[in-house]
């Protein structure tokens, strides 16, 4: 790629990212978010007074404060998660079909950039604005639990990873959408994905509780054909795959049932899986009459 | 005409059923303004958008500057403003201007910008933001991001759609600046008489086809002389301007009475409107 190639890419991405910052959905976010935090902030401090009355003078084999740490942390992941989601599925919307039919991407198409990469950059604009997004969430989201319980998560930086690039996966996903689809079918469609990737992991979550081996089948495979949701169970899983004994057993029996750890193998698909929306989405923009 | 700097070749384009797009064929030399004429859905913005890659061809081909349609050299040598068109709001007319220049590449700097400004006569809105212009401020900025880089090339689709006459004139004036540095120009609009004043070349296209292209002059050649005579008003079809002096001759000699000669051209409204056999889109 050229020098002056590179400059257009810069230029696109920037683009997107003032895109995003002027759109109102950033601002909705920003003010969910802040809720979201304050709720959390003040979720997780009564959680961890009630919990530490209620074991106190019993039997220390079980972590009062790991227990309700994770649970909550688990919970506030699920919610980063979620927030991560919208905001690259708004700054996505209508990017390609969306923004042809109001005439706003034929002036920059018919540039020397080309259709390609001006999609790579949209998706990097996206993608990196939603995965720094979401680390800064889970960030604060951690500060707050440790502030509140003297809790921290097992793997700090695992878990993070994982849910940004699970939110990059969403980017993607929803740029490929954004070729074929209307702005609004766009959006129902992401999100009914999205909603599909977590179903696969609630029921591989109950058939793991209830012994059902096709059923945790069921919601493996599809886990892996939505890995976004493969990567965010594995980020669960980060949080307390070193907890031993039984704080660890009661957690598994818990919120983190069924979740499992990210191999090289689920990375590895996960990076493919992105390329290859990516690859198909350049595909089938490169075929739309403009 | 050297080497046309746009040339379309026996170009079709098919949507589904629809064929909008029938062996065209069509050539747009340095320097050259060309306009091109139709109703709508002829497939004028068809073939520009097909010039331009935003359109894949079905049959056939377009090449600027002796490169397929399509391809970077092609897309770094034109400048195109959609009839449909949009830019961020929140954008000023001078940033939207830099992005263009950073994204084909431009080394102009703020003096292309003040330039481009200036021949729209848009340097007062400098740092306007565009959700904050007229639609006509708009169409003229539309302009001006279309001559970033200094195009060989520019297609202009419906340009002066939104202008009222000021800003027309100016258009028009831009145009003829254009065509002084070399610049070729296609020009898709319903305006006849702007079309008249300013292309060198007219190309009427009608249900996909090139149905008429010559000259203004060429296509609106003599239509005839009328002689008001005693008898009568008497309408010599055909006849030119050159013959007129001896038709008058000839009636008197035959002891008319002549009272009024009148050459009458057929404008373009005629032609077009002959061409199009009252087609409308």
């Amino acid at each position: 790629m050229s020098a002056a190639q590179l400059r257009s890419v810069a230029t696109v991405i920037g683009l997107s990212v003032q895109e995003g910052l002027r759109k109102r959905v950033f601002l909705a976010v920003l003010v969910l978010t802040a809720g979201f935090l304050a709720l959390y902030a003040f979720g997780a401090y009564s959680a961890f007074e009630d919990v530490d009355g209620f074991v106190a003078g019993e039997t220390e084999i079980l972590d009062p404060r790991a227990f309700t740490g994770a649970t909550i942390f688990g919970l506030a992941m699920f919610a980063t998660l979620f927030l991560g989601a919208v905001l690259a599925v708004f700054l996505t919307l209508g990017v390609v079909r969306g923004d042809a039919e109001s005439g706003l991407l034929q002036p920059i198409v018919v540039r020397p950039i080309g259709r390609t990469t001006m999609l790579i950059a949209r998706f990097a604009g996206a993608a990196s604005l939603s995965a720094a997004y979401v680390m800064l969430v889970y960030a604060a989201a951690c500060a707050i639990t440790a502030a509140a319980g003297d809790w921290t998560p097992d793997h700090l930086v695992a878990p993070a990873l994982g849910l940004a690039l699970g939110v990059a996966i969403i980017a993607a996903l929803s740029l490929l959408a954004s070729t074929v689809f209307s702005v609004t079918a766009q959006g129902i469609v992401v999100f009914m994905v999205f909603g599909a990737g977590l179903t696969a992991g609630l029921l591989a979550q109950i058939g793991q509780a209830i012994n059902s081996d096709s059923l945790h089948e069921v919601g493996r495979v599809a886990s892996w054909a939505l890995p976004f949701e493969g990567l965010y169970t594995a980020s669960l899983h980060a949080l307390i795959s070193e907890t031993a004994g039984l704080t660890g057993v009661v957690l598994e029996l818990g919120p983190f049932g069924g979740s499992e750890a990210a191999g090289p193998e689920l990375i590895a698909w996960a990076f493919a899986y992105l390329l290859g929306v990516l690859a198909l989405a350049a595909f089938v923009f490169s075929r739309r009459d403009l | 005409m050297g080497a046309p700097v746009l040339a379309v070749r026996e170009l079709s384009k098919r949507y589904g059923k629809q064929q909008a797009l029938s062996g065209v064929d069509l050539e747009v030399g340095a320097g050259q303004l060309v306009g091109l004429l139709g109703p709508n859905g002829a497939g004028k913005s068809t073939l520009t958008k097909i010039a331009c890659g935003l359109v894949r061809p079905s049959g056939g081909g377009v090449e600027v500057l002796g490169r397929p349609a399509g391809s970077p050299e092609a897309r770094a040598a034109l400048g195109y403003l959609a009839e449909l068109f949009r830019f961020p709001g929140w954008c000023t007319a001078e940033e939207l201007l830099r992005l263009h220049q950073r994204l084909a590449g431009s080394e102009g700097g703020e003096a292309e910008r003040r330039e481009l400004l200036d021949l729209v006569e848009l340097s007062e809105a400098a740092e306007k933001r565009v959700e904050a212009m007229s639609k006509g401020m708009q169409q003229r900025l539309g302009v001006a991001q279309a001559l970033v880089g200094s195009p060989r090339l520019l297609l202009l689709d419906e340009p002066t759609s939104a202008l009222d006459p000021v800003g027309r004139r100016i258009v028009r004036e831009l145009l003829e600046e254009l065509r002084r540095r070399d610049v070729a120009v296609l020009l898709n609009s319903h305006l006849l008489s702007e079309v008249e004043l300013v292309c060198d070349h007219v190309a009427i296209i009608a249900g996909g086809r090139l149905v008429k292209a010559g000259t203004p002059q060429e296509l609106a050649g003599p239509a005839a002389v009328e002689v008001e005579t005693g008898s009568g008003v008497r309408t010599f079809e055909g006849a030119t301007r050159e013959e007129a002096p001896r038709i008058v001759a000839d009636l008197v000699a035959a002891g008319e009475q002549v009272y009024r000669v009148e050459v009458r051209h057929s404008s373009l409204e005629d032609v077009y409107l002959e061409a199009v056999g009252g087609q409308t889109g």
